[in-house]
């Protein structure tokens, strides 16, 4: 296991490689389907929210408001991130990002903005919304929650040994390349 | 009917939160299998954790609490109109106590009211039955495993599948292939050979009333699910695509009649987080007993 913690440095992302397990700890950016394309088109972030060097969670979490008027994650489990294959690999570039948490791994082009950039792609388990919504200590600040609903949101999180496993470094590896191959070669002497 | 409506909140507030027995007892068999200290027994782990985690919180065991499956077997002479209005009301209460996420979209405007409510929401399939208690089974299947699911006309030239049982088998293991851990596995298929495109998804989403350890009735079908299992798992695909030896936890396969013209293999994939209870109500509509 890699203690992975703030600040994610461009060096401590280069240095990851497929298969290793991390446990993240600092802050992570939700955002999913709506938030994607809105930067992909151009759109700001609000001011002051920046992020360079972040890591963005494609997740949309179950977040209460408690009686003190504070936040409350009660699930918050990874959604899938192939459908943010059209924006992903020009947002990392424009933005800055140096992790990409989220589920069933990304294609060609976000691998290579990985690699050109110094981004990797975490995994985590899919459906554990309990087990990893535990990690998430403090929700800081929420953004475009009027204008796109609460999955969809900018949730701003702190998170404690977030556990996830690399499986697309920028080194140019995908295990999920690797996985489908093998598979498929496997599958082949049993037809 | 308020008794049945709370009958029906408590069982979707335990199906959200609960893993059943079998699911569970197979999930932890194949904990045991992966080789320890990889990723794919971490990933294992995790999951055995959120399954305790989940029941203890009372909880739900995802946060996309899927579509709302409902299968009623119901006495002669049940109004079901009425059952499904309180189905309804029980699936707005469960969304409100945090039992069911906000999940419904209307699919032109892009609103979710919030309610769980709408057209195509909750799904109800009655069957009637020769006795006074109903049985409602609730299966609540998620996106993800959904997205993944894949209808295959046979022949089909690319696979090399011709309209027999080796054709099907085939198509259920591309099927395999292409979905990798995209449908938070290891997951369970359901698959219906032939009917047409509507009623074969809906005969292979039955095949999960089963249980996990069952053995089909059919040799034929039997043989298939056998086969498929075992080959599946020596793809080396893996819990969440991670690589290893779990791929799949269960294979169930039934076969109803097709037209000559078509032939259809119908997959249904279902993720771990499989999320299936069900209920025997008496008359009153009060929970007498839990089918799995």
């Amino acid at each position: 296991m890699i203690n992975l913690s703030f600040p994610f440095t461009e060096e401590k992302i280069r240095a990851l490689n497929v298969r290793d397990e991390v446990a993240l700890s600092g802050v992570v950016f939700t955002g999913r389907d709506a938030v994607h394309k809105y930067l992909h088109e151009g759109g700001r972030l609000p001011p002051g929210v920046s992020l360079r060097d972040g890591i963005l969670y494609h997740c949309g979490p179950v977040v209460l408001n408690d009686e003190q008027g504070d936040w409350k994650v009660t699930a918050a489990g990874p959604t899938t991130s192939i459908r943010e294959e059209p924006y992903q690999a020009q947002i990392i570039k424009d933005f800055g990002i140096r992790g990409v948490i989220g589920k069933g791994g990304m294609g060609d082009r976000t691998l290579a903005a990985c690699k050109e950039f110094g981004c990797a792609y975490l995994h985590a388990v899919g459906g554990a919304a309990q087990v990893l919504a535990e990690c998430i200590r403090k929700v800081r600040a929420v953004y475009f929650l009027e204008k796109f609903g609460s999955p969809e949101a900018i949730w701003e999180l702190e998170v404690e040994d977030f556990p996830a496993v690399v499986t697309m470094d920028s080194k140019g590896h995908s295990l999920h390349r690797e996985i489908f191959a093998t598979s498929q070669a496997e599958l082949a002497k049993h037809l | 009917m308020n008794v049945l409506q709370d009958s029906l909140i408590e069982l979707i507030r335990r199906t959200s939160a609960e893993i059943p027995d079998d699911v569970r007892q197979a999930i932890l068999d194949s904990l045991e299998r992966e080789k320890k200290g990889t990723i794919a027994e971490s990933a294992m782990k995790i999951i055995e954790r959120n399954i305790a985690l989940a029941k203890q919180k009372s909880q739900p065991i995802c946060q996309d609490t899927g579509s709302i499956l409902f299968y009623v077997d119901s006495p002669v002479g049940m109004d079901q109109m009425r059952f499904e209005d309180t189905a309804c009301l029980a699936v707005k209460k469960a969304t409100k106590l945090g039992y069911l996420r906000q999940n419904s979209v209307d699919s032109l405007t892009g609103i979710n009211d919030g309610t769980n409510v709408g057209p195509g929401s909750p799904t109800f399939h009655f069957h009637q039955q020769r006795s006074d208690r109903i049985n409602v089974r609730l299966v609540l299947k998620g996106g993800g495993c959904e997205n993944v699911g894949a209808q295959y006309s046979l022949p089909n030239e690319k696979l090399k599948a011709n309209r027999d049982l080796d054709g099907c088998r085939k198509a259920i293991l591309d099927a395999v292939l292409q979905a990798q851990g995209r449908g938070c596995g290891p997951g369970i298929l359901g698959v219906c050979i032939g009917g047409d495109r509507a009623t074969g998804y809906e005969f292979s989403k039955r095949q999960f009333l089963r249980l996990i350890p069952d053995r089909n009735p059919v040799p034929e079908l039997d043989t298939l699910e056998q086969d498929i299992l075992k080959t599946a798992n020596d793809l080396g695909i893996g819990p969440m695509g991670f690589g290893g030896r779990t791929t799949l936890l269960g294979v169930k396969i039934c076969a109803i009649n097709r037209l000559p013209a078509s032939f259809f293999v119908s997959v249904s994939y279902m993720c771990w987080a499989y999320r299936r209870l069900g209920v025997t109500l008496d008359a009153e509509g009060k929970i007498a007993g839990w089918l799995y």
